[in-house]
């Protein structure tokens, strides 16, 4: 069966400095994807490179078979991909309801309306934002601003906007950061749910446990580059992968 | 309350304040209503593109000419076209120069479009001082009709009627903007624009249709001006004048809703004509500008946006 | 041919108008469209030390220079303290810029009128023969002024440790604070520095023509479109682009008339902007 998202040797720079140098990763549809690595290894990087914020210099990224270069980012979202940012970049002037409404609007609402895709009507909009905040245990704070959230209940809008979207795939970009034990088991709960309904997950964190929970595989990156790709509990065992995180 | 009731309401203020006009019998009523109704539309239409989508225009003085201008050109052209038409013409140029003007610079940073847009207005001034055929530096005369079309009284008064109609037609779009999908759209990409394409919204797209609407009516709304001042030079028309106070009106009276270029256009295009008969012409054109930087750096969010405040 | 030569000198004014902008748009990201009116300051500052004084322009710039300094720190303050703290830049930042170029322009006119002013040297009338070619003085003092001012502070920027902090800020806020520089008096030193060459680039403009407080807003185009053009960041990229856009304009004023310069300047912004918006030497 192809993948659902094939990366093949895409790279990016910035100046003189190589963020990304040639990586090759597949994902499958329905699988749970953990990528990690040290500060700096360019994850958020591929991932801009993958969902158009960026774009990438050389290679190339497939998704659903189609190649998404030239795509612009709001066509990849529409097209199933979505993105959390790992630093949080909510609409600081909208409620979090009307942050959640942005991509039903143009997301959901603007895919043609069909047998794989439907349209929430205008008079049900609200309600299914609310439900959104809701999963993410945002519901108290809907009507407020995101200036009145905490760091954490940032990152956690970040993936209620990324999960309004419906998307096929969606990459969760370090959304535990500072969460306490009890909230990260409930996002790992979300996830799992959100995977056992289809979504094929990638999910980028710090948090081990949060990873070997989730991940049925295992992508690391150092400085650019893919240095494993497998079975997590083979992956944490490769002595390379041992080196980058704990050094020498 | 709903579109078509606002619509209505604003179509019943505009015969009040055309009626009181009427009332007070004196010209200069109207020549001063012109004015002011003439900077909230401009006002507005700014704000379309300055206020709900974050990006600001610094041309309007080119766009606002190129309106005035088109309506020169018509004029020597076909005398007898009557000033509505004028207006759309006016208008629909405008907005395609906007369309170009936006295509070519709003795939860049925000602060490229605004630099453009200065450019352009310099550009735009230096075409037409070149453009014999409608004056050039010498200016053109266009012949003011003494009596107003189909509705009787002096020809100022159907000026006032043709802008009050287009004070209508903008404010209503303002609002039905803010209310609806496409605001929720203008409002993502200001807050943030890379959030908002990762949130599917097509910002390109949208940038482009709030450069065209904006451009166009603020085309609209130069439109008339010949007929008002009967001689019109580049000086004139490129006022800097009027870009300061398409942008103080709004960034002073409230840049999140269509109310505060209203209240802005009132409370700044007043004062300035209470400091021009007292003070000095100097004075009434300095406020503006002085105003505008004390509440940029003061209150940010205008005043309908300290009543919002404090209502919360 | 004598176009082209009158094209690189002007080339060289333009860049001392421009490296303002270099600074405070290149180096610290604040888009001060109003840097021309702040030029225009300078040149009726010199105006004022030559017609009242009877110095010498350039001199007079020169003494001004501090006062400019400050200005410029000041002007920065009270941006960083209403805008990039908050990091609300964009549309109020820029309407700020905006506003105190119109204050500017219209407090000229009040003070000054709307009559051109001029200046008087006994040198601005000669010039030097070399060969085939004229070199008006006229043009080639503000070239000579421009490229003293230029190089000097891409020595200073290169070599003294208060420029290379400048240099450090613009690339990598945090990198410095943790060097436990303060970026924020960095910045302001830095915009400072942006609004003192204001001054001589005003003296060396009533220099080389004679001004009227709306002579601005033909600038902003031009400079803006250099900086661009020359990438940001690179003041020998700012330079090249300067001379460039002297020559293209000086071709076209002899080719088409004059009252077409300001278009040309327009036209090399819109078409860096479409086609290599990182400039020549971009970062």
């Amino acid at each position: 069966m192809s993948a659902l998202l094939h990366v093949e040797g895409v790279g990016k720079r910035f100046g003189g400095f190589v963020a990304l140098e040639s990586i090759d990763l597949e994902v499958a549809q329905g699988e749970r994807l953990g990528l990690i690595g040290p500060n700096g290894s360019g994850k958020s990087t591929l991932v801009n490179c993958i969902c158009g914020t960026l774009r990438n210099e050389t290679g190339k990224v497939r998704f659903a078979g189609e190649t998404l270069d030239g795509l612009a980012a709001h066509q990849r979202t529409r097209r199933g991909l979505a993105r959390s940012f790992q630093l949080p970049r909510p609409f600081g002037s909208l409620s979090l309801v009307e942050n959640v409404r942005i991509p039903v609007l143009y997301t959901v609402n603007a895919r043609k309306a069909g047998p794989d895709h439907h349209h929430v009507p205008h008079g049900a909009i609200e309600t299914r934002c609310r439900d959104l905040l809701g999963e993410v245990g945002l519901l108290a704070k809907a009507d407020r601003l995101p200036r009145d959230l905490t760091q954490i209940e940032m990152r956690k809008l970040e993936l209620a906007r990324a999960m309004a979207a419906e998307p096929k795939l969606l990459i969760a970009d370090e959304v535990m950061a500072g969460l306490s034990h009890t909230e990260v088991d409930e996002i790992i709960a979300l996830l799992i749910r959100l995977n056992g309904q289809g979504v094929t997950v990638i999910m980028i964190e710090h948090i081990m446990r949060a990873v070997m929970e989730v991940s049925q595989r295992l992508a690391v990156l150092v400085a650019g580059r893919k240095i494993a790709d497998g079975d997590p509990k083979d992956v944490v065992r490769n002595p390379e992968v041992v080196r980058a995180y704990l050094g020498e | 309350m709903r579109a078509l009731p606002f619509v209505l309401a604003l179509v019943v203020a505009a015969f009040a304040i055309f009626g009181a006009g009427r009332a007070i019998g004196n010209s200069y009523a109207f020549f001063l209503g012109y004015v002011v109704v003439q900077y909230i539309v401009l006002g507005t239409a700014w704000n379309i593109l300055g206020g709900y989508t974050g990006y600001v225009n610094f041309g309007v003085t080119a766009f606002f000419a190129i309106g005035a201008y088109s309506t020169v050109a018509l004029y020597k052209l076909v005398p007898a076209m009557p000033l509505p038409v004028m207006v759309l013409i006016g208008g629909a140029i405008a907005g395609v120069v906007g369309l170009g003007t936006g295509y070519l610079t709003l795939r860049l940073r925000g602060v490229f479009f605004s630099i453009a847009t200065l450019a352009l207005a310099v550009v735009v001034q230096t075409l037409i001082t070149n453009w014999d055929f409608v004056g050039g530096a010498r200016g053109a005369y266009v012949l003011r009709p003494k009596m107003a079309p189909l509705m009787g009284g002096e020809y100022v008064q159907y000026l006032c009627v043709i802008m009050l109609g287009l004070c209508v037609i903008v404010l209503a779009t303002a609002r039905a903007i803010e209310r609806s999908s496409l605001g929720y759209g203008f409002a993502a990409i200001r807050d943030d624009e890379a959030a908002a394409e990762a949130a599917g919204v097509p910002t390109l797209r949208l940038k482009l249709i709030a450069t065209t609407l904006s451009g166009g009516f603020m085309g609209m709304a130069g439109a008339p001006l010949p007929y008002y001042v009967t001689y019109l030079d580049p000086t004139s028309g490129f006022n800097l004048n009027y870009a300061v106070n398409a942008i103080a009106m709004p960034l002073i009276g409230g840049t999140s809703s269509w109310l505060g270029p209203v209240v802005g256009a009132v409370l700044v295009g007043g004062l300035q004509e209470v400091l021009r008969v007292t003070i000095s012409s100097a004075a009434n054109v300095l406020v503006a500008g002085v105003l505008m930087v004390a509440f940029v750096i003061l209150a940010p969010q205008g005043i309908v946006g300290l009543f919002k405040g404090k209502r919360r | 041919m004598n176009a082209i030569l009158s094209g690189l000198l002007l080339g060289g004014f333009y860049a001392a108008v421009s490296i303002g902008v270099a600074i405070s748009f290149g180096m610290l990201d604040i888009v001060n469209i109003a840097h021309p009116a702040f030029i225009l300051l300078g040149s009726y500052a010199a105006f004022i030390g030559n017609s009242v004084f009877g110095l010498d322009p350039i001199l007079s710039a020169v003494i001004a220079l501090p006062a400019f300094y400050l200005l410029g720190m000041a002007v920065y303050q009270v941006y960083y303290v209403a805008f990039e703290r908050r990091d609300d830049q964009s549309l109020r930042g820029l309407s700020f810029f905006f506003g105190l170029m119109f204050i500017t322009e219209v407090g000229l006119v009040m003070i000054f009128g709307v009559d051109y002013r001029l200046v008087q040297a006994p040198y601005l009338g000669e010039k030097i023969t070399l060969g085939p070619v004229e070199l008006p003085f006229r043009l080639l003092v503000p070239f000579v002024v421009s490229i003293v001012m230029v190089g000097g502070l891409q020595i200073f920027l290169s070599k003294s440790f208060l420029g290379r902090a400048i240099q450090a800020v613009a690339q990598d806020q945090l990198a410095l604070r943790l060097m436990a520089a303060n970026p924020i008096r960095i910045k302001r030193i830095a915009f400072g520095l942006s609004i003192a060459t204001a001054a001589l680039g005003g003296a060396v403009l009533i220099i080389i023509q004679p001004v009227e407080p709306s002579i601005g807003r033909e600038y902003i185009g031009r400079i803006f479109a250099i900086c661009v053009l020359g990438g940001l960041g690179s003041f020998s990229g700012m330079v090249i682009a300067a001379v460039t856009l002297g020559v293209v304009e000086t071709l076209t004023a002899t080719l088409f008339g004059p009252s077409w310069s300001p278009a040309v300047s327009f036209g090399v912004l819109l078409i860096t902007l479409a086609v290599r918006p990182n400039g020549i030497l971009g970062r």
